[in-house]
């Protein structure tokens, strides 16, 4: 196989706009912005309790944060997966093989990354208003809202590295969405399938798709960001 | 019994541009299935094997089911021993598999309600052109592994308990070949899908015995062609059953047991009978033949 | 509108504060009454920053008592650091967020008049952290003037400034004095505490050693340490 057909299948993807390949492209951005939405509305407060609390076992529980960081997707997978099979002590729902399961694997990928980079990124900027928030009453948790904000564009970067991890994982979606061919198929378990049959200049293709998909993500966040970064200089 | 098959006259460079260009789709069903919202789709949760995705039977068979029915069926592909631990767990409505004594243990100990032959195929032993062990051509499948053994050639092992494995560690006992105990740094297994295993040969130019479509669907081929095939100890039956729903109370019954009396009724038959790639039967349906 | 009752006077016994086993402040005792501004002089190390941490509640005192008088709803004592702390907003969202912390109505009100009052009209929507450090210091001063203080404690509020933004300051402070404002500062700067201060309260090695009228302490003060410290003799 030659680099140039991997090309050639990813601007047919594109240009065709076939509606199974949008359909795959759709949950994946549906799942990670879920899965990210979903950390970032857990993640960001309690990270930022955790910079400014202070309690005991505060640094063990920084330290455990930090090293679930490198959570392995495939473990990640592997929890959710026993969590919601039927025989698990979920299963009730009935979410194992659906995007359900998948947005939760996910969510607990991206969930140590958003509160530990959050941390450090509050605990910093704690540092500098202490004395100030403290005079105006805002100590501990009422601290928190005007640090989350102060701090949003450290904490975009955060985020967007939850976004990068996320959508590029396979492991984790593969086990406890299954793979099911429009349903639960994503970019990156679209890719594992075509690699395993293959096809691949059609799996290179479906990661070059991804690769510019992410980098325009990033290219749009950045700019933003960019925009607002003035007021956090 | 088995017909010749000559994929590979139709070229391989040709077959991976038009996959390319022409195809560039996935195998995903019509989209009409996928709009639907989930809450309201009627579906069931069918645990199969690779093969029968991969080769592209489901694109080809569900849609014309979910016409009939309106059911959709969510297939989660995996090796035939972890599909039927998929259904062990209540995790599936149905297994459809290939492995004749795993799955009529899995009804024997309580998982299945009933297994029904559906449709068999061939496995073939694929090996690099240059065929180190000296046994292309050859229709017995027993002497060749024998070669590979005695002259210790490359050869690639799922090592997945997938039925594909199964078969072929039976191959190995019926060439009179202590795997277990004769298995040299040759011999390697991989604990993967057949595609991957298919992938792992083609770098490393070894041996790998494979269930036919999925090597007839498989583009990167590199040096591999078909060793040995035609032999009637290759046959490959596939097999559906029904999760037992006096185990798993959520099993979808009436809708599982549609599914499978669709596939082994006239209709399903018919339709497993009329996909072809490249002009090529993949499986070929005997629901009505007893004893598979 | 305001309290009725005054929080004044302030009345510190026997202050002491220790940390990692030194004793940084030892048995301070002082009584602010009302009005005019009182500057808290002395070397490096000598305890002037802590004093006023302590009194406006940063710090919890290792002994003695800050006490003001009366009960309120909330702090009616504002503080502004050494080193302005400029959220990352803009001059207006500075003084808005302060506002809206301590429950304050009519924030943007209040707001462009503490812009306007401290001559930060203009700068309204600069983001803080880019402005100078003069402009930093006045926003600091017109952000917890806008708390509606009765008394503001400024700790070294001009040792970053250049004798241009030094002077603003002086006249700012002073003004404030002059509407009523009671203040309570630190400076390392003599001229300066003898231009503001109508009190000296002198600290050396955590001891208040002296405290007196300005004018009497800067004519001829009672301990040798402050004679020395004002003749630039380094004190030990």
């Amino acid at each position: 196989m030659d680099v140039s057909s991997a090309f050639t299948a990813a601007l047919s993807l594109i240009f065709n706009l076939d509606p199974q390949f949008l359909q795959v492209v759709g949950l994946s951005l549906r799942v990670t912005l879920s899965a990210l939405l979903l950390a970032a509305v857990i993640g960001l407060p309690l990270g930022a309790l955790l910079a400014v609390a202070r309690f005991r076992g505060r640094s063990m529980l920084i330290v455990l944060v930090n090293g679930l960081m490198g959570l392995p997707p495939v473990v990640a997978g592997l929890i959710v997966f026993l969590l919601l099979s039927r025989s698990g002590p979920l299963g009730y729902l009935g979410w194992l093989f659906s995007p359900a399961a998948m947005i939760l694997a996910q969510t607990l990928l991206v969930l140590p990354i958003v509160i530990a980079l959050t941390r450090s990124a509050v605990e910093e900027l704690w540092r500098e208003y202490r004395e100030h928030l403290t005079s105006l009453g805002l100590t501990g948790r009422r601290a928190i809202p005007t640090l989350l904000w102060d701090g949003r564009f450290v904490l975009a970067t955060g985020l967007l590295a939850g976004f990068g991890r996320a959508s590029a994982e396979v492991g984790a979606v593969l086990i406890v969405g299954g793979n099911i061919a429009g349903y639960t198929r994503t970019m990156t378990t679209s890719i594992a399938l075509e690699t395993s049959k293959g096809d691949l200049p059609l799996a290179l293709g479906l990661g070059i798709v991804l690769i510019a998909l992410t980098i325009a993500i990033n290219a749009a966040a950045f700019g933003a960001s960019r925009v607002g970064a003035r007021f956090a200089a | 019994m088995l017909t010749k098959r000559s994929l590979l006259a139709s070229g391989f460079g040709l077959a991976l541009t038009s996959s390319v260009l022409a195809q560039a789709t996935l195998t995903a069903p019509p989209p009409a299935q996928s709009t639907a919202p989930a809450a309201q789709t009627r579906f069931i949760t069918v645990s199969s094997t690779t093969s029968t995705t991969d080769s592209g039977l489901f694109n080809h068979l569900l849609p014309a089911f979910k016409a009939k029915t309106g059911i959709e069926v969510r297939v989660v592909s995996q090796g035939t021993g972890q599909a039927l631990d998929t259904g062990r767990r209540g995790d599936a409505d149905v297994v459809f598999v290939h492995a004749r004594a795993q799955e009529v243990k899995f009804v024997e100990d309580g998982f299945g309600v009933e297994r029904k032959p559906v449709m068999y195929n061939d496995f073939v032993l694929i090996g690099p052109k240059s065929d180190p062990a000296g046994i292309k051509g050859s229709k017995d499948i027993a002497a060749a592994l024998k070669a590979i053994q005695a002259k210790g050639s490359p050869f690639v092992s799922r090592g997945d308990k997938s039925g594909t494995h199964a078969a072929e560690l039976n191959l190995w006992k019926v060439a009179g070949v202590e795997i277990e105990q004769t298995k040299g740094p040759w011999y390697r297994e991989i604990g993967q899908g057949m595609g991957a295993a298919l992938n792992t040969s083609s770098a490393m130019n070894a041996y790998v015995l494979s269930d036919r479509a999925t090597w007839i669907n498989f583009k990167n081929r590199g040096d591999l062609e078909i060793a040995v095939e035609g032999d009637r100890r290759l046959f490959n039956q596939y097999g559906v059953i029904l999760v037992n729903p006096a185990r798993h109370a959520h099993v979808k019954k009436a809708d599982g047991q549609a599914f499978i009396d669709w596939l082994v009724g006239p209709e399903g038959q018919k339709s497993i009978a009329e996909y072809k790639i490249n002009g090529e039967q993949l499986f070929f349906p005997n629901a009505t033949q007893p004893g598979m | 509108m305001r309290d009725v009752t005054s929080i004044l006077p302030l009345v510190v016994k026997g202050l002491s504060f220790a940390a990692d086993g030194r004793l940084l402040l030892d048995d301070v005792s002082f009584r602010l009454p009302k009005g005019g501004v009182t500057v808290i002089i002395g070397p490096n190390g000598a305890g002037k920053s802590l004093t006023l941490r302590l009194c406006h509640g940063l710090l919890g005192p290792s002994g003695g008592s800050v006490q003001w008088q009366g009960e309120s709803s909330r702090r009616r004592h504002a503080m502004v650091f050494q080193r302005p702390v400029m959220l990352r907003r803009s001059a207006r969202g500075n003084i808005t967020h302060a506002l809206g912390a301590v429950g304050l109505a009519d924030a943007s009100d209040r707001a462009d008049s503490a812009l306007a009052r401290f001559g930060l009209a203009a700068l309204a929507d600069r983001p803080a952290r880019l402005m100078s450090g003069g402009e930093q210091q006045r926003l600091a001063i017109a952000r917890a003037w806008a708390l509606e203080p009765e008394m503001l404690f400024l700790d070294e509020p001009s040792s970053q400034l250049d004798p241009g933004a030094t002077r603003q300051i002086e006249e700012m402070v002073a003004s404030l004095a002059a509407e009523g404002m009671t203040i309570l500062m630190t400076t390392h700067d003599l001229g300066q505490a003898r231009r503001l201060g109508q009190r000296i309260l002198f600290l050396n090695r955590g001891k208040l050693i002296e405290d007196s009228p300005s004018e009497a302490f800067f004519a001829g003060a009672a301990s040798p340490e402050a004679r020395a410290f004002i003749a630039g003799d380094l004190l030990w």
